[in-house]
């Protein structure tokens, strides 16, 4: 278990490294001048290339990178003297915006997409994995055909149109719930609830159509497995034949999704909070691209990336407690 | 699902095994598919579309109004510039009504949108194929050194966050000339889900007899992969590429809503519903029309994808 571990997490540390090379890469080859952007409108040449020393950028590509890098973890000045700017770790730069720290920027914005995220997982799981099992054992009934009916809508629309459509009929024409805005629990959990359940079932709809659809065709593919038939030939009472054979392996898949998925969610994030202007990390990002603030993408995509990666990770680690086929003395 | 890779790889789970006997005849699949109603209506819509993108100029033609042809006689200055008339401005005129603020006429931008899409998917889907397939091949015959080296590329690319670095490239990217850009990105991380599969049953199928009878018999390499695997493999192939198209349908849609797709004016499903947000509350028709179609278009492939794997599959298992 601990080289497992251990070879899982150097694999980690490898591909973060990767993807920060990569990404700073193409901020470095593709990016248009920051200088010229931090400068502004009352520019100079000897101004662009004074930002240009104070920010490395006249270093060679190998030098910024490492700078960055260090920045990441041990912090880093920029400019030298009484112009100085401090940035301690991890220090992911500064907006060319509003030339406010992004890690700041981050955590500012972090709750509201937290709160998104965990408010629509919880949602998804509730309605894909009770949905997709209930529609397998009342299979052919009307309930399963408006599940799953449902469901293959569900994973057609797009969420930004379902966003609009609903925001259209529940908040302009029947005026039932507010438009959202990021209410803190703290300070009303009735109106934090009520501004947050629409961008909840939007972000959740998706998911839960996608989970609806592999809970109940696993179950129904366990359903034919010959240990389910011999724990009904020996005459087990149904229920427990689908608690203790049935719905164990076909929901195992389930978990492995569902963990690369929570970590992936600010994707998703990205475009709910632009739809419904919340005001969180996904929002930050989509603004920062119509500006083209680099630094603030750069820190996104980052901080996405280590989300995954580590989501990845975590849903290996699980996946071999709970399914026996994978714990680590069979592979080897 | 828009565009979250992992609707593919929810399903890919359920791909075709290979250890059943030959491929279904192909007139066997259209024969079941055609008479399946869900697949004819869902067939029946994509012809439309593909008509609709093919045919755009002839059709823009016939309703009057072109996709840039700005219309001031439709919108009311008075109301800033909302279109005249009860539903968008619908009316003989102009079929679908106008945009509001310019008048543009929206049948014609939806047509012109439905050519954008169709366009961007169908390349990315036989970029996407070809690189899976190839790379399928390439680590699940030769095994060893070979497989390691892409297995490792997949399991990168396949853990990487791609939407928001689609979005971060794109971003960085000049503005002229996205369609390619958005094929080669939309590509880049979309071929690992079928190469995996692809892997899978070619290491699969490598130890079957008839391989071996035809690497006995002295085919090459080559030979052997071509004329004996490859059509092994249609069926898996067909149905996990028709199974991805909306994948890349709605990924092309969702990233030209966030203002990296598409650039404006040429007209992009996705592109129309971003415009559309500003007015929607006054205007819904502005985003219920290329709304409807999107998810008409993506519904479509997906029903289609579903059916062919259940005709293939039931296939199989006769």
């Amino acid at each position: 278990m601990v080289r497992f571990l251990v070879t899982r997490l150097a694999g980690m540390v490898g591909v973060l490294f990767l993807v920060v090379l990569f990404t700073y890469a193409i901020f470095f080859a593709l990016s248009p001048d920051p200088a010229v952007q931090i400068c502004g409108k009352n520019c100079t040449p000897e101004l662009i290339d004074q930002i240009r020393t104070n920010l490395g950028l006249d270093r060679p590509f190998y030098e910024q990178f490492l700078g960055f890098l260090s920045g990441l973890f041990v912090g880093t000045t920029y400019g030298t003297g009484p112009n100085a700017i401090d940035c301690a770790a991890p220090c992911l730069g500064y907006s060319f915006q509003t030339g406010q720290p992004v890690l700041e920027m981050f955590e500012q914005r972090f709750g509201v997409s937290a709160t998104l995220a965990v408010g629509a997982a919880v949602l998804w799981l509730l309605m894909g994995v009770a949905g997709g099992m209930l529609a397998a054992i009342k299979k052919g009934t009307w309930f399963d055909r408006a599940a799953t009916g449902a469901a293959l809508g569900g994973v057609s629309i797009p969420n930004y149109v379902l966003a609009l459509v609903l925001q259209y009929v529940l908040v302009v024409q029947l005026g039932w719930l507010p438009f959202p805005q990021a209410v803190p629990f703290a300070a009303d959990p009735g109106q934090w609830f009520l501004n947050f359940v629409m961008p909840w079932l939007v972000l959740a709809f998706t998911y839960a159509s996608m989970y609806q659809r592999l809970t109940r065709a696993n179950v129904l593919d366990t359903l034919d497995e010959n240990f389910v038939r011999t724990a009904r030939a020996k005459g087990l009472a149904p229920r427990l034949v689908w608690r203790r054979h049935a719905l164990r392996p076909a929901l195992t898949p389930v978990v492995t999704l569902f963990g690369m998925d929570f970590a992936g969610l600010l994707g998703g994030a990205i475009i709910i909070e632009t739809v419904f202007g919340l005001n969180g990390v996904g929002k930050m990002a989509s603004d920062s691209i119509t500006k083209n603030d680099q630094p603030v993408i750069m820190g996104v995509t980052l901080v996405a990336a280590f989300l995954v990666i580590v989501g990845n990770v975590i849903v290996d680690i699980v996946y071999t407690t709970i399914d026996p086929r994978v714990r680590i003395g069979a592979r080897a | 699902m828009t565009i979250s890779m992992t609707t593919l790889e929810a399903e890919t789970g359920g791909a075709p095994s290979v250890d059943a006997a030959p491929p279904a005849p192909r007139q066997g699949v259209w024969h079941h598919l055609l008479r399946n109603r869900g697949a004819v209506l869902a067939l029946s819509y994509i012809a439309l579309v593909a008509l609709l993108a093919v045919a755009a100029p002839l059709v823009v033609k016939l309703s009057g109004w072109g996709p840039y042809e700005f219309d001031q006689a439709a919108i009311d200055p008075n109301l800033g510039g909302l279109p005249i008339g009860p539903l968008g401005g619908i009316s003989a005129e102009h079929w679908f009504g106008v945009e509001p603020g310019t008048g543009r006429d929206l049948f014609a931008r939806i047509v012109y949108g439905a050519r954008t899409s169709m366009l961007i998917a169908l390349a990315a889907t036989t970029l996407t194929t070809l690189l899976g397939v190839l790379f399928g091949l390439l680590a699940g015959y030769h095994g060893g050194k070979v497989d390691q080296v892409v297995s490792r590329v997949m399991d990168f690319l396949m853990a990487f966050p791609a939407l928001i670095f689609m979005i971060a490239i794109l971003s960085a990217l000049p503005a002229s000339n996205r369609a390619p850009l958005l094929v080669l990105v939309i590509s880049v991380f979309g071929w690992p889900y079928l190469a995996r599969v692809v892997r899978g049953q070619t290491m699969t199928l490598t130890q079957r007899e008839f391989v071996e009878a035809a690497r006995a018999s002295g085919a090459s390499g080559w030979r052997i992969v071509v004329l004996e695997i490859l059509p092994n493999l249609r069926s898996t192939i067909i149905v996990m590429t028709t199974l991805a198209v909306p994948g890349y349908i709605g990924t092309e849609a969702g990233l030209s809503f966030l203002g990296v797709g598409v650039v404006p004016p040429t007209p992009s499903w996705g592109q129309m519903i971003a415009q559309s947000m500003s007015w929607y509350a006054v205007d819904p028709m502005y985003f219920l029309l290329p709304g409807t179609f999107l998810f008409l278009l993506v519904l479509s492939f997906t029903v289609l994808g579903d059916r062919l794997k259940d005709v293939v599959d039931a296939g199989e298992r006769r």
